[in-house]
């Protein structure tokens, strides 16, 4: 049986509240924290990226993991912010971890779900005895163009998976995914901010994949919502993954350890997976998870997790992802944020 | 070896010479030395600069200075120690008189700092620290001291207002000093209201962007008497490295080789740190003077801070330092900085220093140093 | 033109802490030397730094040299790590007025800088408070 052997989670400690975005732009704060079910969200520092925070969060999925990262055989990082289009995050990551020479990688991206597909491909290559561990990531620091609705939930994140065969914290028992050719929200190559087809992200897009990909692995696996402690869906807003669960049949208390985002923000390929290490944060042994990502574009990644009792031994070991969310936070106002995120024009 | 004396200096006024190139400035101070010296053939020449090639893209300056001074085929060398590349010059010519390898030396320093942007120009003075241990963080020299005089404040309670009276005693001097690049006076409020550049230094705490030259002409002290000329002789000359990270330091709040340096100058001249009469020395920053007087031994270690404020080193001070301004009044243009502080007790000890006079100075002694004291040169000059 | 190689040739220690323990007295060279500067000894040990420690000293810098130039102000500081190795770095996360001499502190991987829009990325280690 494979799994995760160690897991770990990063966030950035700036944070900017949606009144500071929506005063910028004369827009009704009130109406975005309620329809969006969003308070603040993370910025990263201008020294931070898509790998800064991978290494950070791997890190910590190795304090936890306890083993030697020569034994990682392969490393995949999925974002849609990589800071290079070409030489891939895992490199620089798989370097400073000491996973190098003999390690395979390559960059992934797939919208907000390039963390959890790389989390199947590591899952597998243990499966199928290829590598011994392999490490995954979601890590993302991504824009919202200025004044757009996405301009208030962009944020950023990280949460890495160490996959393997002994020693686990959380067996993987079943995994699925569900994709079709649905352009909700792009980014052409060159361009700066990503477009997206409004109201047509909800139902064709993000609600048809998270509960196709949701009721085809609870069929595979023959359970039903009763049967997990814990449910995770990707988290664009606050309304969203709560909407889902309520139509899937979940209730509040399965969602809400996960349930990240009105704090945080989507952190996007960070998104579900940061909600599944803040999960592992508090689950106990023999608690049943589910986690349904969703990527743009569009698909859903399903899995199917059981806490072992290592979970006790080694959730201590690296900082906890709440704590991480709720502790020495720095408030920003729009002006250092577009200062931040190079959203102000400079001399060349 | 033979006794060694100053027969010639020469230094035109320092600031932003927006007309003058590199070789011009040099060319003019290094023809006065020779005018004052009333020598027209040299035997070797060495030059002090720390940078030419990152501030105005040119290295060779030895053949291009002694080509425009109208000296090839002269034997000429350009040496480099960060901010002590004129005293290091000074050293050098010193050991071509004293061996006998040479008898007419004109030892010169040049910089030429104003053709680039301040923040290039804070980068190519970076270099004098780890670049990448040190400047590869982000470091810079007004950093690099700040942190010292953070761990000097900590660990003997110096005051930023000591600081200050630095500044304030070097521009009261630098007032008086009609080659300096800022003769007007500051006050502590002055000081400690300036824009902040490293906390906790100001920057009236930090010497200045300038451009400048200076020479001195070197030959021994027999050829000098034969010559008639006031014999100045170089009696002591010590130099000491230390690491190039300011954190390998054992201690981060005192300056080793300027403490090692000293001593060998000293022994070397026979004198002890009370015989002297007046000191010109690296005040690139405010901590720095209060720092080199611990280390030198002119104050006990950390009363450097006290000294300044009871005006032990002021100009009518038992131990008057930098009577020209030093770096902080006079100017900073890196490589000339050495030999500048000769010229200063070159005048001095031949009485010509005016308004600066330090009466009846007979024993001179100049500190230069690189970096945060990866390199300190010491001399120690005595009238007959 | 980019030089990647001066940068690609410290990333063992800049992202790993790979330091070098002189056989003879203990001294730990970071980063590595041919020499040892306390005993003259040249056989060395391979060794890591300890990631946390203590400021002994600080400052902000306001005027910042060119590759720096958009990210003034920001705090450098040296740190003496808990293997008395006493290392240069910058300090992040964390407000000015909370910088103090004693401060513990952490190593975190963090950007440097980078050469422009089209230029090679700059990692390594910053301290952050513990």
């Amino acid at each position: 049986m494979a799994g995760i052997v160690g897991y770990g989670a990063y966030i950035p400690r700036n944070r900017i509240k949606v009144e500071e975005i929506a005063k910028v732009w004369g827009a009704d704060a009130p109406s975005y924290k309620k329809g969006l079910m969003l308070e603040e969200k993370s910025v990263p520092s201008p020294d931070q990226d898509t790998i800064t925070m991978s290494v950070e969060a791997s890190k910590n999925a190795l304090r936890r993991a306890g083993i030697d990262p020569r034994e990682i055989g392969a490393v995949y990082v999925g974002s849609e912010s990589h800071p290079y289009a070409v030489k891939p995050s895992g490199t620089v990551l798989a370097e400073a971890l000491n996973a190098t020479p003999e390690v395979h990688t390559a960059d992934l991206e797939f919208a907000c779900k390039a963390g959890t597909e790389g989390m199947f491909i590591a899952l597998s290559l243990v499966q199928a005895a290829a590598v011994k561990y392999g490490l995954a990531v979601g890590a993302d620091t991504s824009q919202g163009a200025p004044g757009d609705a996405l301009e208030y939930s962009a944020a950023a994140g990280a949460a890495a998976f160490i996959f393997g065969r002994d020693k686990l914290v959380a067996e993987t028992l079943h995994t699925y995914s569900y994709t079709t050719d649905t352009p909700d929200f792009w980014r052409r190559e060159y361009q700066y901010y990503p477009q997206h087809g409004g109201r047509f992200t909800g139902d064709p897009a993000y609600f048809s994949h998270i509960l196709g990909a949701a009721r085809g692995i609870m069929a595979k696996a023959g359970m039903k919502p009763a049967d997990f402690q814990y449910v995770i869906f990707h988290q664009p807003n606050g309304k969203f993954p709560l909407r889902a669960g309520e139509i899937l049949g979940f209730s509040r208390n399965q969602i809400d350890p996960g349930w990240l985002v009105p704090k945080l923000g989507n952190t996007y390929s960070g998104s579900s997976p940061l909600g599944l290490t803040s999960t592992l944060d508090i689950a106990k042994p023999g608690d049943m998870i589910l986690l349904v990502s969703y990527g743009s574009g569009a698909g859903s990644d399903g899995f199917i997790f059981r806490v072992t009792e290592r979970i006790d031994e080694v959730r201590n070991l690296a900082p906890l992802t709440r704590d991480m969310l709720d502790r020495n936070k720095n408030y920003i106002d729009y002006g250092v944020y577009a200062k931040y995120r190079r959203k102000i024009r400079k001399a060349e | 070896m033979r006794d060694v004396a100053v027969i010639g200096i020469g230094m035109t006024k320092w600031g932003e010479l927006w007309k003058k190139s590199l070789r011009t400035i040099f060319v003019e101070s290094a023809l006065l030395a020779l005018d004052d010296a009333g020598v027209d053939k040299i035997d070797s020449m060495v030059v002090g600069c720390m940078s030419s090639g990152l501030f105005v893209g040119q290295e060779h300056l030895a053949s291009l200075l002694s080509d425009y001074l109208g000296k090839n085929p002269v034997p000429a060398a350009r040496v480099e120690s960060a901010c002590s590349s004129g005293g290091l010059a000074l050293r050098q010519g010193f050991i071509e008189v004293a061996s006998g390898m040479s008898d007419v030396v004109l030892v010169g320093g040049v910089e030429k700092m104003t053709d680039v942007t301040g923040c290039e120009a804070t980068f190519a003075l970076g270099t004098a620290a780890d670049q990448e241990y040190e400047g590869f963080h982000g470091l810079t020299f007004p950093g690099l001291y700040a942190m010292m005089a953070v761990a000097h404040m900590h660990k003997y309670g110096t005051t930023r207002e000591q600081l200050a009276l630095v500044a304030v005693k070097n521009h009261d001097n630098g007032s008086k000093n009609p080659l300096a690049q800022y003769p007007f006076k500051v006050t502590v409020e002055g000081v400690l209201q300036s824009v902040l550049v490293a906390d906790p230094l100001r920057i009236l705490d930090c010497s200045p962007i300038t451009d400048g030259a200076a020479a001195v002409v070197l030959c021994p002290a027999d050829m000098a008497k034969k010559m008639k000329k006031p014999v100045i002789r170089i009696t002591g000359c010590g130099q000491a490295t230390d690491t190039i990270a300011l954190s390998s330091r054992k201690d981060l709040a005192w300056i080793e080789s300027t403490h090692i340096a000293g001593q060998k100058a000293l022994a070397m001249s026979g004198r002890k740190i009370g015989d002297i009469d007046l000191f010109e020395v690296h005040d690139c920053f405010t901590i720095a003077e209060i720092m080199i007087t611990e280390a030198l031994g002119i104050v006990e270690k950390g009363r450097g801070g006290k000294a300044v404020e009871e005006g032990l080193t002021s100009l009518k001070g038992k131990f008057p330092v930098n009577p020209s301004g030093g770096l902080k009044a006079k100017g900073h243009p890196v490589g000339a900085t050495g030999v500048a502080q000769a010229v200063e007790v070159v005048k001095q000890l031949r009485g010509e220093a005016a308004e600066r006079q330090i009466k009846g100075a007979k024993r001179g002694l100049t500190q230069n140093m690189g970096g945060t004291g990866g390199s300190s040169v010491v001399h120690v000059f005595e009238a007959e | 033109m980019p030089n990647p190689a001066r940068s690609w040739r410290e990333y063992p220690q800049r992202y790993r802490f790979e330091a070098e323990k002189c056989t003879n007295c203990g001294y730990i060279a970071f980063p590595p030397r041919l020499v040892c500067p306390q005993c003259g000894n040249r056989e060395f040990t391979k060794t890591k730094l300890a990631e946390t420690g203590k400021l002994l000293t600080f400052t902000i810098i306001r005027v910042p040299p060119e590759p720096f130039e958009d990210q003034s102000p920001y705090a450098v500081g040296i740190a003496e790590l808990a293997d008395g190795v006493k290392l240069t770095a910058q300090v992040v996360d964390c407000d000015f007025a909370a910088l103090k001499v004693g401060m513990p502190v952490r190593l975190e991987f963090r950007k440097l800088y980078e050469e422009g829009t089209a230029g090679v990325i700059y990692y390594g280690y910053k301290f952050v408070p513990e």
